[in-house]
């Protein structure tokens, strides 16, 4: 094999072997086809963005870790589902190690929904699986994520980000109801989920 | 290459050395999540475990590969001594202590905070110091490439600076500004809070810094494999390299693009606005760009190479390309993998979709998919290439270390896939066991199952990939062919100013820094009362839920 000219490894390519005008041709092709596909992927991006109303938290909400408990919003008695009186709905939710405190609400179905989240320690992640419901946890800053539930059903809410040794423990409940259920419902029921 | 032979060979051994006990404890981590029964299977010992995978995985492999692969490439692609060798000696000591602190600190059970660091969870003093030492040691061997290449065009005006060190030069570039972030949130936040000098932690400052880091971090990972697929490839396919433009272009793009990008990371955090993560979001997109140029040149590249052997047709020149070859197969798998892996990093860095999959399985898929997969088979087919030119003797077996090769390739797309659809049913990440009498776990289990016979396919890849370079490297010594690095079709003669050198670039980067970065940064100073206490990753009870 080695004296035949034609093994391609004994007769390496010269120089100018693709011209190179046809090099710079295949270029501009390769740009202008790689401008269009950023276009649909910009274009995709923004349409889910505004159009599907998708909005990670992104309320850049001060508040202070160390009296979380002592005043304000997320005083134990103010934490669960509040009804407010437009008809929508608002879940203050406090993250810890390793819990969600309350670990169980209830929310009504077919009305908007805000979660309002803190940690009193360290960074913790809420996620509603097969939702968009997602968002971190952050301490010194509260997360607002709203949302609307469209069935009834059961959420499990597993803290999604490293907390410490027993981040694997970090499981909770959302329980969606049908409005006329809910509203049935006492304030302890809503938010303590006592049906189980 | 005599010089530098043996400071290339000690970085290369550092990091495949660590590589294979931390994919060992990948494959026991996931066994550990399965419903299979699992040895040593406590909560503490798995985060223990992954803080260290990640911290090898990320932090020493990568650095260690990138560092040797430079020195190689500085004396073989200007065809002189390296430059500044005792300099890249003592980073080497530096680099190494550093990384003996960490690991030390992680084995001990006082650093279980992931490499990411979590704060304000708080690991011991000794693990960020070696991190840092690590990391910031580093920056040393950015210097030397800069002296390196710098020294060469001075010696040789007019001339354009070899591709290849051309290459590695942006990757130590690119390093250097990934390192800016993890290195400021280290001097500036965890190390003063971990030796007791503050007393509040700014968390969100932190995790801000790190995301300057996280993304850029993975094209330094990234980059060797690329310059492989631009200088060693086509030379491996007995082809020419298609453009040298595109070629300069790509590593500039990355370079350019990759570090003011990092917000998208924390697109899910409630500290920024959505101004800043919608322009980073976009400016990701920028990213895109240099891969997708890269596909097009490796293909040309290939395809000059397959019809000068004598493939016909369309697509008959892929067959004709030597598919026994190594850095040949590699690359061929490398690229299914990162059009695999690509396709979903492009729904994780876009604004909204994102929520869906955010912290889940999902992005542990993607990111092991392009860094386990894409990058590290290349890193495997660059061994294979230089360990003839270090050692001096011939790679044992060929055969076998295709061989290797496909195994990597299967292994990671039987783990990985799984884990995609996982996430999509909304498993999260970084979770040790998993309780699968719940019925919204137990939907999971066949899944998990099979991503854990992925992995111990995977180890025993990484012990035949072990097997093949110590067998190499006791063989016999022979006549070995010098490293030749792949000429473009059309040669350069010259090349501007802006393409062989990165003075500009940087500017440019710069600017986009501050555009992207500076407020996202400057607002911490403004906003009020937002610090929290360190809590010691050690110091609470597991099972106590309150305090």
């Amino acid at each position: 094999m080695v004296e035949l000219p034609s093994d391609p490894l004994q007769c390496p390519l010269p120089d100018g072997a693709v011209p190179e005008s046809v090099v710079v041709r295949t270029e501009e092709h390769w740009v202008a086809i790689m401008v269009m596909m950023l276009t649909v992927m910009m274009v995709i991006m923004v349409v889910t963005s505004l159009v599907g109303a998708l909005h990670p938290a992104s309320n850049v909400e001060v508040i202070d870790s160390r009296t979380l408990h002592l005043k304000g919003e997320f005083v134990e008695s103010n934490l669960g589902t509040a009804l407010e009186p437009d008809g929508s709905v608002t879940v203050r939710l406090i993250a810890q190690q390793y819990d969600f405190v309350p670990r169980c609400v209830v929310v009504p179905a077919d009305r908007p929904v805000k979660f309002r989240l803190t940690s009193d320690d360290v960074v913790h992640g809420f996620l509603l699986p097969e939702t968009n419901v997602n968002t971190m946890v952050v301490p010194g800053f509260v997360s607002e994520v709203r949302t609307r539930f469209a069935r009834t059903g059961d959420y499990l809410m597993p803290c999604h980000e490293y907390c410490g040794l027993g981040h694997q423990a970090m499981w909770a409940r959302v329980s969606v109801v049908s409005w006329d259920h809910f509203a049935g419902q006492s304030l302890l029921e809503r938010t303590r989920c006592a049906t189980q | 290459m005599q010089h530098s032979r043996r400071l290339a060979l000690l970085h290369f051994w550092v990091a495949f050395g660590l590589f294979l006990p931390a994919v060992v404890e990948g494959a026991w981590q996931m066994l550990m999540r399965s419903p299979l029964p699992a040895p040593l299977r406590y909560p503490s010992m798995y985060y223990a475990s992954v803080t260290l995978h990640g911290t090898v995985m990320a932090y020493v492999v990568t650095t260690f590969f990138a560092m040797g692969f430079g020195y190689a490439i500085a004396e073989t692609s200007l065809g002189r001594p390296l430059r500044g060798s005792v300099a890249a000696w003592i980073c080497f000591v530096i680099c190494i202590t550093g990384s003996v602190m960490a690991v030390a600190t992680i084995l001990a059970g006082k650093a279980s905070v992931l490499y990411t660091f979590y704060p304000p969870l708080l690991a011991s003093a000794w693990y960020y110091l070696g991190v840092f030492l690590l990391i910031g040691g580093s920056m040393i061997w950015v210097v030397v490439m800069n002296v390196n290449m710098i020294g060469w065009k001075r010696d040789n005006p007019g001339r354009p600076v070899p591709l290849a060190m051309f290459a590695i030069t942006a990757t130590a570039d690119l390093w250097a500004w990934a390192a800016s972030g993890v290195l400021l949130e280290l001097i500036c936040i965890l190390i003063p809070r971990a030796f007791g000098w503050s007393d509040l932690i700014d968390a969100a400052l932190g995790r801000t810094l790190f995301s300057v880091t996280l993304h850029a971090i993975v094209y330094f990972w990234l980059m060797p494999a690329y310059i492989a697929l631009y200088t060693l490839l086509p030379q491996a396919t007995g082809g020419r390299l298609y453009s040298d433009t595109m070629a300069r272009l790509t590593f500039i793009m990355f370079l350019t693009f990759s570090v003011p990008v990092g917000l998208h990371h924390l697109l899910m955090d409630p500290e920024h606005g959505s101004g800043f993560k919608f322009l980073q979001s976009f400016l990701t997109f920028l990213v895109v760009l240099p891969t997708l140029v890269t596909v097009l040149s490796i293909s040309a590249s290939a395809e000059i190479a397959g019809r000068h052997r004598g493939g016909r047709g369309l697509l008959g020149w892929i067959p004709a390309l030597p598919w026994r070859e190594p850095m040949v197969l590699a690359s061929g798998l490398m690229l299914v993998m990162l059009g695999l892996g690509g396709f979903g990093g492009i729904i994780n860095m876009s604004y909204a979709m994102n929520s869906m999959i955010h912290n889940t399985s999902w992005v542990t898929a993607h990111f092991h998919l392009i860094f386990g997969g894409a990058t590290v088979i290349m890193y495997f087919a660059i061994a294979y290439e230089m360990w003839p030119r270090l050692t001096g003797k011939p790679l044992s077996s060929k055969r076998l270390a295709c061989w290797q090769l496909w195994l990597w390739f299967w292994g990671m797309l039987i783990t990985t896939i799984p884990w995609h659809i996982a996430g999509l049913m909304g498993q999260p990440r970084r979770v040790a066991i998993f309780d699968y009498s719940m019925p919204f776990v137990a939907r999971m289990a066949s899944l998990v199952i099979i991503s854990v016979i992925g992995g111990l396919v995977l180890v025993a890849s990484a012990i035949l990939m072990v097997a093949v370079l110590v067998r190499s490297h006791l063989g016999e010594s022979s006549l070995t062919e010098p490293l030749r690095y792949a000429l473009a079709v059309n040669p350069p003669r010259e090349v501007p100013s802006s393409l062989n050198g990165f003075a500009l670039w940087n500017t440019i980067l710069l600017v986009l820094m501050l555009v992207a970065y500076g407020y996202p940064i400057a607002q911490f100073f403004l906003l009020k009362s937002h610090s929290v206490p360190a809590i010691e990753v050690t110091r609470r009870s597991i099972f106590n839920g309150t305090q």
